[in-house]
């Protein structure tokens, strides 16, 4: 009786392992980015303190402004595609159908494949001469597209890359929300007349509404933190095209040792990812009141 | 009649979109060099050449076990650090229980860019380049995995462990031989995204790992891709994504159920 009143002093011991590890390999590594930011480092020599010089360049490098860009235009062509194919293929698969099972593994197969095997997949499907692609467009009597040495097109490339690696999991959330619609919505709309569009339109988007902000932040999220894609197949370009923020990063702590700037573009890029989180819980908590 | 006849041709259609690149890939990496810009996977001319060369060029079997190992020694790590802690948020009291909980949902905001220099800085700081260490440790709790664990724990019956307090059960007992038994599915979520996360990982290893012989396969695989071993071979290059792929693809058949539903509850929560 009294012991749930009691202190469980194992539970001290239970937690203590976690804090520990906690303390050494977040805590500090977080309180050492804040000061990095104030410092040039290259990690051989000692550091040396440089106010805001590192945010200054960050303000005034066009190469970190490129990189947003063009997670910008990543976006913009992942993002609606990734909804429209998900959605698509959630609803088809939202009805009685033989094989379910089997449609939902393939169409998730992708996810669960490292993105370095996907990439150097796609390479291939994507070569200017040899790839799948071109050789299916020279078929149909339409000239090939150079996918990845176009400046124009190689960022596009990667969207529908990633779309195709990332789209089986939206499939499945969308399922499972479209599963937790009450029927008796649709059979309401169907008692007044709606046609299949106005059910769509007026019953599922709206009851999706939470789902599909989840999907915009994974999304949106991937697209900030896209690194194999670019590192394997296009190397950031060509001219730049397809330089993503965390690719900037490393070549600025790998090839240039400039410590400080890297934890710099790695802060900017922090905060970017964590108002696009603390702008989805806002919406959610509105949403469900 | 009609429309439902077209439902199975979008479907199926969708199936081989996702489906028939790997099988071309496959394909593809069995053919001679000269034949692989064909549309179909199939070729009179079967052979091992692409395989042999990449395992000529990189320890790619050394990789697959230092993976192994890595991948295996965190998801341990992580389900008995994160178990305890879940089991002490859940089921006992102490002081500042609210705060370690808070913490725990707070840590994982937190994006891993902030502290992935600041990080790796440390790792030179402690002679861990080129070393186990370095991928195994800073990876061996989760705040993700706690949550999972104290969200299932809950809703074990406190019976349950009144009883087994009775019989003179200590926690420890309770949560290593009573508890464990009874959280499968919670331990089994913990370990499919956790092993996944860690065996699907690239830029961390690329950081910290550049000696080949302590490399995880899917860096040995990218290098080889990227710098330029493999001779702009594209044969060879598949040969080694399916080397790479096919564990997990093997793995993926067999718990395709688990795999789907623990990643995609994963999203949900995240």
């Amino acid at each position: 009786m009294d012991r749930s009143h009691a202190t469980d002093r194992v539970g001290y011991v239970m937690v203590l392992p976690y804090l520990l590890h906690l303390a050494i390999f977040l805590g500090y590594p977080l309180a050492f980015a804040f000061i990095l930011i104030f410092h040039r480092w290259n990690i051989y020599t000692p550091m040396k303190f440089v106010g805001l010089g590192n945010l200054k360049l960050l303000f005034t490098d066009p190469l970190i402004w490129r990189a947003f860009f063009n997670t910008l235009y990543f976006l913009l062509i992942h993002i609606p595609l990734q909804l429209a194919i998900a959605l698509g293929l959630a609803q088809l698969l939202n009805q009685k159908i033989r094989g379910r099972t089997f449609f939902r593994a393939s169409y998730f197969m992708p996810v669960v494949v490292s993105g370095v095997v996907v990439t150097i997949l796609w390479q291939q499907l994507y070569a200017s001469e040899t790839g799948l692609f071109n050789v299916l467009l020279q078929r149909v009597g339409l000239p090939g597209i150079p996918w990845l040495t176009d400046y124009r097109y190689a960022m596009p490339a990667i969207a529908i890359m990633a779309t195709w690696k990332n789209v089986g999991l939206y499939v499945v959330l969308f399922l499972v929300g479209l599963q937790a619609i009450p029927s008796d919505l649709y059979e309401a709309a169907e008692l007044d007349g709606a046609s299949a569009w106005q059910k769509f339109l007026r019953i599922t988007v709206p009851m999706l509404n939470p789902t599909i902000m989840l999907v915009l932040v994974l999304s949106t999220i991937g697209g900030f933190s896209l690194f194999i894609e670019p590192y394997v197949m296009t190397g950031g370009g060509p001219a730049s095209s397809t330089l993503s923020g965390i690719l900037y990063l490393y070549k600025q702590a790998f090839f240039f040792n400039k410590m400080g700037y890297a934890a710099t573009i790695g802060f900017f890029w922090a905060i970017i990812i964590f108002t696009v989180v603390i702008l989805q819980r806002r919406f959610v908590e509105t949403e469900a009141v | 009649m009609t429309k439902r006849f077209l439902l199975y041709i979008i479907l199926t259609a969708g199936a081989l979109m996702f489906l028939y690149p790997f099988v071309w890939m496959l394909g593809a990496s069995l053919k001679p060099e000269i034949e692989i810009a064909g549309f179909t996977p199939f070729s009179s001319h079967l052979t091992l050449d692409s395989y042999r060369f990449v395992i000529r060029k990189i320890p790619i079997f050394r990789g697959f076990a230092n993976s192994l190992f890595v991948s295996i020694l965190v998801t341990a790590s992580v389900i008995i650090f994160s178990s305890m802690v879940g089991y002490a948020l859940a089921r006992l009291h102490f002081r500042g229980r609210e705060l370690v909980f808070n913490l725990a949902l707070a840590t994982m905001m937190i994006p891993g860019q902030l502290t992935v220099i600041p990080l790796y800085t440390m790792m030179v700081r402690f002679g861990w380049i080129d070393s186990y260490l370095a991928l195994i440790v800073p990876a061996m709790t989760s705040s993700y995995a706690i949550l999972i664990f104290r969200q299932f724990l809950l809703s074990i019956p406190q019976s349950l462990i009144e009883a087994a307090r009775l019989d003179g059960c200590s926690d420890w007992g309770i949560l290593f031989r009573i508890i464990y038994p009874l959280s499968k599915p919670a331990i089994m979520t913990v370990a499919i995204l956790s092993f996944m996360g860690v065996w699907n990982e690239v830029l961390w290893p690329l950081m910290v790992i550049r000696n080949p012989d302590l490399m995880t396969m899917p860096l040995m695989v990218t290098l080889f891709t990227v710098g330029g071993q493999a001779e702009a071979q594209l044969g060879v290059q598949l040969a080694a994504a399916v080397m790479l792929a096919l564990p997990v693809i093997i793995a993926y058949v067999l718990f395709q159920r688990y795999l789907i539903q623990s990643i995609a509850s994963s999203g949900i929560k995240a």
